[in-house]
């Protein structure tokens, strides 16, 4: 007799296509080419506010959160020091090279800290829906409907304390439960930033729209988990963009080039420089289009 | 092997000073072979009792993501740049994939790779198999690849590097050449099988880009580096007696736009040495064995 069921080896979503029906399959390369206004790269810079509440909660534990017994001190000021200084160094190296980005927001973050949201819409960026704060995690475990809840929470509180609806959404950790792609398109939602499986925006089944955020080109990919160095991780920056630059000639269409960043990773003071040149590099290549979430998922529409 | 002992029996001890001269053709010195892992997770697998696929409760939104890049974007982009400079690949294979993403492995099959199997998914795990039960995935394993490529597959590794105690026996008796499952060697080697034989070919972990991206987590360029003094070290070693070097790959790791472009600077290294003779695995294990019995 088996330790294992006999139907440990069914497979009974063995089929063509995907074992499920949120997306369909297609190859990037075969897909009609996209022009951009300009540049065959898109550059998105999106920059993670995240509030996390000394007292960790959620179906799972965000990345970043809290390690101690409590009080855990330690980190939680580790990581507003990111909202207090580490996101100011950015705005400013971002005014300095003329580019806008995308800020995933936690509403926690918009409520608590009105002058950084004031200073990332003077600066013409965009603010995407980052959940409530950083105990604000999905995952299967949550009940649908406390998950409704919670994405509803998220966007009231975010348009009351920003005065703007925002059309995009990041979860936490990227992870999601089965519903998470319904109950963002009914919320009004018009794309989400989680799944990672592609480098141009594709729709879901259920319309909603995917802009990936490469989580392999995230500073805290690259920094905090595989512990490279700033220069390392501009260097990375500098092949994938080089990389996707060629590609874009070859193939004739335009490319995109997630740059995800996390103010108490990339906006410490040994740290920012590594940014700034890449921003001054970048920023000077004619190939590069320095582009907002919405900005790309609306040059790409056009072209659906 | 010796179920339950505490040498599993796989093979007999064998220095790697003095060995006999094993000589690849035209007298290359490294047989250097290209191994992609093509590969499909279930997203919602069953739970095996000893592993549990993913970190979250389905859907595992980043870990299955992660790797569908491959089977959208980076399977090309790695598959191109192996064109390009001479390498076919010698496939392990999720055989569903052929069910899911017939396109994927239609492309590898026009490249002229080889296939060998990678057992079902990557998230079905052979521990604690009945013996039915493993027969049934080595033979779904034959058919599914023979109907989709016309090759009958002569390797195994086994899925996500599960296995039985028995598995190695029931490669041999089936006919199979080769295993990708054992790490003991830079050459390859006979493996003690119940009936028949089998052998081992080097298929490395420690320059499998996944270890050098999450075990080592090396940038790109530091990965290429090490490939190529891996290569350069066995390279100069195979004058003595033919080495082999694998590159273990997944398209959705090494596939990366800031891996890519170092990655192929190291093929590039590798091509144009002429110690090297790029192979597949059943092309090296074919001129191991004619030298050896």
């Amino acid at each position: 007799m088996s330790a294992l069921p006999d139907s440990y080896t069914v497979y009974s979503q063995r089929r063509h296509g995907y074992d499920h029906d949120l997306y369909t399959w297609s190859n990037m390369h075969e897909r009609p080419p996209i022009q951009w206004p300009r540049g065959s790269v898109a550059v998105w810079l999106c920059v993670s506010l995240e509030w996390f509440p000394i007292t960790p909660g959620g179906p799972f534990k965000a990345p970043g959160h809290m390690v101690t017994a409590y009080p855990d001190y330690r980190h939680y000021t580790a990581r507003d020091y990111g909202n207090r200084v580490g996101a100011w160094r950015m705005l400013e190296a971002f005014a300095a090279a003329d580019v806008k980005a995308s800020f995933a927001t936690n509403a926690a973050i918009a409520e608590r800290y009105p002058e950084l949201i004031a200073a990332v819409q003077a600066g013409g960026h965009e603010i995407i829906a980052h959940s409530t704060d950083m105990n604000g995690t999905i995952d299967a475990t949550l009940d649908p409907q406390a998950e409704c809840d919670l994405i509803g929470d998220a966007i009231a509180r975010i348009v009351a304390a920003t005065g703007t609806r925002p059309t995009g959404w990041l979860s936490i950790a990227r992870q999601q439960s089965f519903q998470t792609l319904d109950i963002l398109n009914a919320a009004g939602l018009r794309y989400c930033c989680d799944w990672v499986n592609d480098e141009l925006p594709y729709r879901f089944t259920n319309g909603l729209i995917n802009l990936p955020l490469n989580h392999e080109l995230s500073d805290r990919q690259i920094i905090t988990v595989q512990q490279k160095s700033a220069d390392s991780w501009a260097q990375s920056m500098r092949d994938a963009f080089d990389w996707l630059a060629a590609e874009a000639v070859r193939a004739g269409g335009g490319r995109m080039l997630p740059i995800h960043l996390t103010p108490y990773i990339m906006g410490l003071p040994y740290r920012i420089g590594a940014l700034e040149a890449l921003l001054t590099s970048l920023g000077a290549h004619p190939d590069a289009w320095f582009a907002r979430g919405h900005d790309i998922v609306d040059e790409w529409s056009k072209s659906e | 092997m010796h179920k339950g002992a505490a040498d599993p029996g796989l093979y007999d001890y064998h220095p790697y000073a003095g060995r006999p001269k094993v000589v690849w053709p035209d007298g290359k010195q490294v047989a250097v072979w290209v191994a992609p892992n093509l590969e499909y997770y279930e997203i919602d697998p069953p739970i095996h009792p000893k592993r549990n696929p993913w970190p979250h409760p389905a859907p595992s939104v980043v870990g299955y993501a992660h790797r569908d890049h491959s089977n959208r974007v980076s399977h090309w982009r790695m598959a191109d740049v192996m064109t390009k400079h001479g390498f076919p690949g010698s496939v392990s294979l999720s055989v569903a994939l052929c069910q899911h993403h017939p396109e994927v492995v239609a492309d590898a099959n026009a490249r002229g790779w080889e296939f060998f199997s990678h057992g079902i998914y990557n998230t079905r795990y052979s521990y604690d198999m009945s013996e039915a039960q493993e027969r049934c995935i080595i033979e779904d394993s034959i058919r599914t690849v023979q109907d989709a490529t016309g090759q009958r597959i002569r390797g195994w590794l086994a899925p996500a590097l599960t296995h039985t105690p028995r598995t190695l026996d029931l490669l041999a008796e089936y006919g199979f050449d080769y295993t990708c499952d054992l790490y003991h060697d830079d050459q390859v080697q006979a493996v003690k099988v119940a009936k028949g034989t089998l052998a081992s070919i080097p298929y490395s972990l420690e320059v499998n880009d996944h270890y050098g991206f999450f075990v080592y987590n090396m940038s790109g360029r530091e990965y290429a580096d090490t490939l190529v003094r891996h290569f350069e070290q066995l390279a100069a070693e195979g004058e003595r007696s033919g080495t082999v070097m694998c590159i273990p790959l997944h398209a959705y790791l090494i596939g990366q736009p800031h891996r890519i472009g170092p990655f192929e600077q190291a093929l590039e290294h590798i091509a144009k040495d002429n110690r090297a003779w790029i192979a597949t695995a059943g092309e090296i294990v074919d001129a191991w064995r004619a030298q050896v019995t």
